[in-house]
């Protein structure tokens, strides 16, 4: 069993919100993942996001692919529909189910397996569509569900659990979807909820494709000495994480950081990662800068999070997304009725002029 | 030598085939076009085959055309008129003239030595230096040149020029200048045929009214208006010969046809995908969401997608497929046809895996199994397959004109609203709630209470994920069911029963004139079994798609020989239980396929209790389209073993001529 159906309690002082539904309105059914696993606390972030947004569930539609990311569209928005496609495909279901229905609201999970290696080329052309999709990258850096192989996401010298040590470059998701051209590009980290919440919750509001890459460490298969990606090599190395502080529409998204200001965060393991703030030169808008802003940061071996990259919307009528692109019908089209897509027999006569 | 002086053979009127060789690249499939549209508009069954290679400039091609007045346009391997513009391809294009056939060539310079056929006539017309004599550019001669042909073709044929110009008043209705120059090309190569040679030729085009309530139509473009009417709103697609046309017709009849009268806006998504893969799950995934969703593909883009189809199984999401065939394995010959992928179509994807498959035979099945693909898809929740190939696809066909019933409205199958789901409980997608094996579906958007996780894992009955044997197996047999329980909802086998030679016909349809009679293709009528003598002495010639004209062409030839030859072609799989009964009722059925494996057979041997020995391979699979003497040729053995027979047995029994003991033989 990959979810455990929950019991449906109403307590009556639990919160709602503009809908008149709790936060546990928005949850799913028990997660099945290890215990600590940096998965279940995006799934929580998510459920938070969802609420505060006021979306309603049934009108959700939750992708993902194959691996343990793959499971936890059953963990959360049990009202929407979901579906959990094979490995590395998720982007070709959601842009399917985007194209038919524009009214739904797609969220796409996915992993760095599902993303960066199998998926890859579905990753880099969801991007290049503009599909209005918020992607969540659940990035381990390994493969669980097959225990532990390297994912594209390794870094260069580290160090599996039995000891094969990963001598490919690594595919940095962030970097990619800069190059690729994605509008909403952000990088945050499981543990930290309160950059993750407003993250998301920009990300459903941006019009397009926006990609959150969350790291997530995996506590069974990549926490052990000579791993890039353990909790003792992020104390060690990853100490100082970046956050953007630039999150529209800027009423909805509340954030705790200042200017200036550092924090420590402290992981469920006790170990902590730094997070500095947005530097005073930063422009969020200016794609070249980011990526530039980005390698420099991993070169100091510190891993920039926040919401990286945010392309400003573009006038009326010249909306790049998928939609814009394809000059869709503002009804959707699942809902089109037969007597406007059929042109009947007339026509076909008329059409048939030409075949004699 | 000139047209006069080879021996003729006699002379006929409305029954020729004629080929033009050129190069690609050089326009002339307009000047083709020009010849067959103008050979309909005379009213005459007229067909053309694009024999092109994989290539954009440089390389040869043929066009073949196909004159008959009885509607046989299936390829013909020898033609009475052979037009050799590509010096590369002269002594091939020769050789494939048939006696007492005629040559056209260019005589701007002299025929290479050793090309000469004593038995065929030579009609050289210097249309290179006619075409740098009236026109200028370079672009411009070569493009006259083909229109040149045309006019001299015009003449020799009998074709009417009248027609010839009015296409090419319509083709050129806003361009007066290239009309001029298309024009004085027509009347150039007509006029020099008309004073070099005895026009027309002894075997020419005579008007006829045999196109009256007829088209000339791709596949492809079928297939596309018949998703246009179906409904289909997303396709999502990779290009790929020969399938490609099959989008670009789509494309274009969406923006004809599909556009918001108020907004302008577009009733319709067309998203070429990154590859064959991606194309699949965006089909799978807008089906998901309620659109009616297809796409279009070959053998090799079919392979990339076998990963969706066996989900789409699993999952049960109606999705449509048409996969117009080629050469293969791997890249094999894209530009050539062949019907390679029926066994692939069948068990598509890994697992236990079986799909409803539909095999038209031409363009207007193409633009009626389109329609019908879409409703079986959301009636059964599954993927469904329309098998063409490039031959259907590509080429042009007369077939009757497409029918529409504005009464038509789609199938969607058993889709839960709003108003259903609403105070209805908890929702279980796989349960077998009227049992016949097709659970209850809902959308997302449509009510909280539908909501589900669709997966491709392990599932049980209710939706939820399992790994247990029992409720895994329960789902699998339930498929079984609902996938065997399509056959009798699919489009049934075309059959047609031979007359009784003895005059005593099965046919209850039959009109007595020992001419061969059609049944409507339901199935039914006559008795498939027959008497235990029938079972030998007749003979079934089961037969799949584009075969069938060919198939029909054999069936003529074997009348004339005196075998009782009953016609069986298969439109779709699972097969109709009519198929069974056809192959018991004969002990030899003769399967014409165009594959190299036998395909349609094993399938037949596989899915049908029919013994395989009664299963006897007739295949073709070079990669030009099936014609009759490609059935003939895989008939011969019997029919030699069988005149062998009646040779040794005719001081016994006179006049009857079966390979079997004569005692069981039918008096």
């Amino acid at each position: 069993m990959t979810h455990i159906a929950k019991p449906r309690v109403r307590h009556p002082g639990l919160a709602t919100n503009r809908l008149g539904l709790t936060r546990r309105d928005y949850e799913g059914g028990m997660s099945t993942l290890c215990a600590g696993c940096g998965h279940d606390s995006i799934t929580a972030a998510i459920v938070q996001a969802f609420w505060e947004m006021d979306i309603e569930p049934h009108k959700v539609v939750k992708t993902s692919g194959i691996g343990c990311s793959g499971k936890t569209p059953a963990y959360f928005l049990k009202e929407a529909h979901g579906f959990n496609a094979v490995h590395g495909r998720m982007p070709s279901i959601t842009t399917g189910a985007h194209a038919a229905n524009r009214e739904l609201v797609c969220i796409g999970v996915s992993g760095d397996g599902d993303s960066l290696s199998i998926g890859m080329g579905q990753f880099a052309h969801v991007v290049r569509r503009n599909v209005d999709m918020l992607y969540v990258l659940e990035n381990n850096g390994v493969y669980g569900l097959t225990k532990g192989q390297f994912s594209a996401s390794a870094d260069r010298g580290s160090k599996a659990k039995r000891g094969q040590v990963s001598r490919e470059h690594p595919i940095d998701p962030v970097l990619l979807a800069l190059s690729l051209g994605a509008g909403f590009v952000a990088r945050s980290f499981s543990g930290d909820k309160e950059q993750l919440v407003p993250i998301l919750k920009a990300g459903l509001r941006h019009r397009g494709f926006a990609l959150v890459d969350v790291i997530s460490p995996c506590v069974t298969f990549n926490d052990h000495h000579g791993s890039t990606k353990s909790y003792e090599y992020t104390r060690d190395h990853v100490n100082a994480l970046v956050h953007a502080d630039f999150v529209p529409p800027a009423e909805e998204i509340e954030t705790t950081y200042e200017a200036g200001d550092a924090r420590t965060v402290v992981m469920h393991d006790g170990s902590r990662i730094q997070f500095r703030k947005v530097p005073a030169d930063y422009d969020p808008r200016d794609r070249d800068r980011v990526y530039a802003y980005v390698r420099e940061r991993q070169r100091a071996g510190e891993v920039a999070t926040g919401l990286l990259h945010l392309e400003p919307p573009g006038r009326p009528g010249s909306e790049t997304d998928f939609h814009g692109i394809h000059g869709t019908a503002d009804a959707p089209l699942a809902h089109c009725s037969f007597e406007e897509l059929c042109p009947g027999a007339t026509t076909l006569e008329e059409i048939q002029r030409a075949f004699r | 030598m000139n047209a006069a002086s080879a021996q003729r053979a006699a002379p006929r009127v409305n029954d020729m085939a004629f080929k033009i060789g050129t190069v690609n690249g050089t326009g002339s499939a307009s000047a083709n076009g020009l010849l067959r549209r103008a050979i309909f508009r005379m009213g005459v069954p007229v067909s053309g085959k694009n024999l092109f290679p994989s290539n954009i400039q440089g390389l040869p091609t043929w066009y073949e055309i196909r004159a008959n007045a009885r509607g046989h346009t299936a390829r013909t391997a020898q033609f009475d008129l052979v037009v050799a513009m590509n010096p590369a391809t002269y002594a091939r294009d020769i050789a494939e003239t048939a006696s007492g056939g005629w040559v056209l060539h260019d005589s701007s310079w002299p025929l290479p030595r050793g090309l000469g056929r004593e038995d065929v006539a030579f009609l050289g017309i210097p249309l290179a230096r006619m075409t740098v004599e009236n026109f200028q550019g370079a672009r411009t001669r070569i493009l006259m040149k083909n229109i040149c042909y045309v006019g001299a073709m015009a003449a020799l044929l009998n074709i009417d020029l009248d027609l010839v110009k009015e296409l090419l008043r319509e083709t050129f209705a806003a361009k007066p200048k290239l009309l001029d120059a298309n024009f004085l090309a027509i009347d150039l190569g007509a006029d020099y045929a008309r004073q070099r040679f005895d026009c027309p030729l002894p075997t020419h085009l005579e008007r006829m009214d045999g196109n009256e309530d007829s088209i000339l139509v791709d596949g492809n473009t079928a297939a596309a208006l018949g998703c246009v009417y179906a409904g289909a709103t997303v396709a999502a697609w990779y290009p790929i010969t020969p399938s490609t046309s099959l989008v670009d017709a789509f494309t274009a009849f969406c923006h004809q046809h599909r556009k918001d009268p108020d907004t302008g806006k577009n009733n319709f998504a067309i998203v070429q995908a990154e590859d064959e893969l991606a194309a699949a799950g965006m089909v799978v995934g807008a089906a998901w969401t309620g659109a009616r969703a297809f796409t279009s593909t070959s053998g090799a883009g079919l392979s990339l997608m076998s990963e969706f189809i066996g989900l789409a199984y699993y999952a049960e999401i109606p999705s449509v497929f048409f996969d117009v065939q080629r050469v293969g394995p791997s890249t094999g010959m894209p530009t050539r046809t062949q019907q390679a992928d029926i066994q692939f179509a069948a068990y598509a994807s890994h697992g236990d895996t079986k799909h409803v498959v539909l095999f038209p035979s031409d363009p207007r099945e193409c633009f009626d199994f389109a329609v019908e693909a879409f409703d079986l898809a959301d009636r059964f929740q599954t993927p469904v397959f329309v098998l063409s190939d490039l031959d259907i696809g590509m080429n042009d066909w007369v077939v009757p004109k497409l029918a529409w019933d504005d009464a038509y409205r789609p199938d969607r199958g058993k889709v839960l609203s709003a108003a259903e789901l609403e105070g209805a409980g908890t929702f279980h997608r796989y349960l077998d709630v009227d049992g016949d094996g097709v659970p209850n579906r809902t959308l997302p958007g449509v009510h909280p209470n539908g909501a589900f996780v669709t997966r491709g894992s392990g599932h049980d009955r209710y939706g939820a994920y399992t790994e247990d044997s029992e409720p895994y197996s329960d789902v699998m047999d339930r498929l079984r069911r609902k996938i065997d329980g399509t056959a009798r909802h699919l489009p049934a086998p075309e059959v047609a029963w031979a007359e009784e030679p003895s005059g005593e016909g099965r046919n209850p349809d039959g009109d007595g004139s020992g001419r061969r009679v059609e049944i409507a293709p339901d199935g039914s009528g006559g008795d498939p079994a027959g008497s235990p003598s029938n079972k030998q002495v007749r003979i079934g010639l089961v037969t799949v798609g584009g075969c069938r004209g060919a198939a029909l062409e054999a069936l003529e030839e074997l009348e004339r020989l005196g075998v009782a030859a009953d016609f069986l072609r298969i439109r779709a799989f699972p097969f109709h239980p009519s198929v069974e009964a056809f192959l018991q009722g004969h002990e030899r059925n003769f399967v014409v396929e165009q594959n190299r494996d036998g395909q349609l057979l094993n399938l037949l041997a596989t899915e049908t209790s029919a013994p395989k020995e009664s299963l006897i391979p007739v295949r073709y699979y070079g990669g030009l389209p099936m014609s009759r003497h490609h059935v003939m040729e895989g008939l011969a053995p019997y029919l030699q073993a069988r005149t062998a027979a009646a040779a040794a047995t005719t001081q016994t029994v006179p006049a009857q001529t079966p390979a079997v003991p004569s005692e069981e033989r039918n008096p």
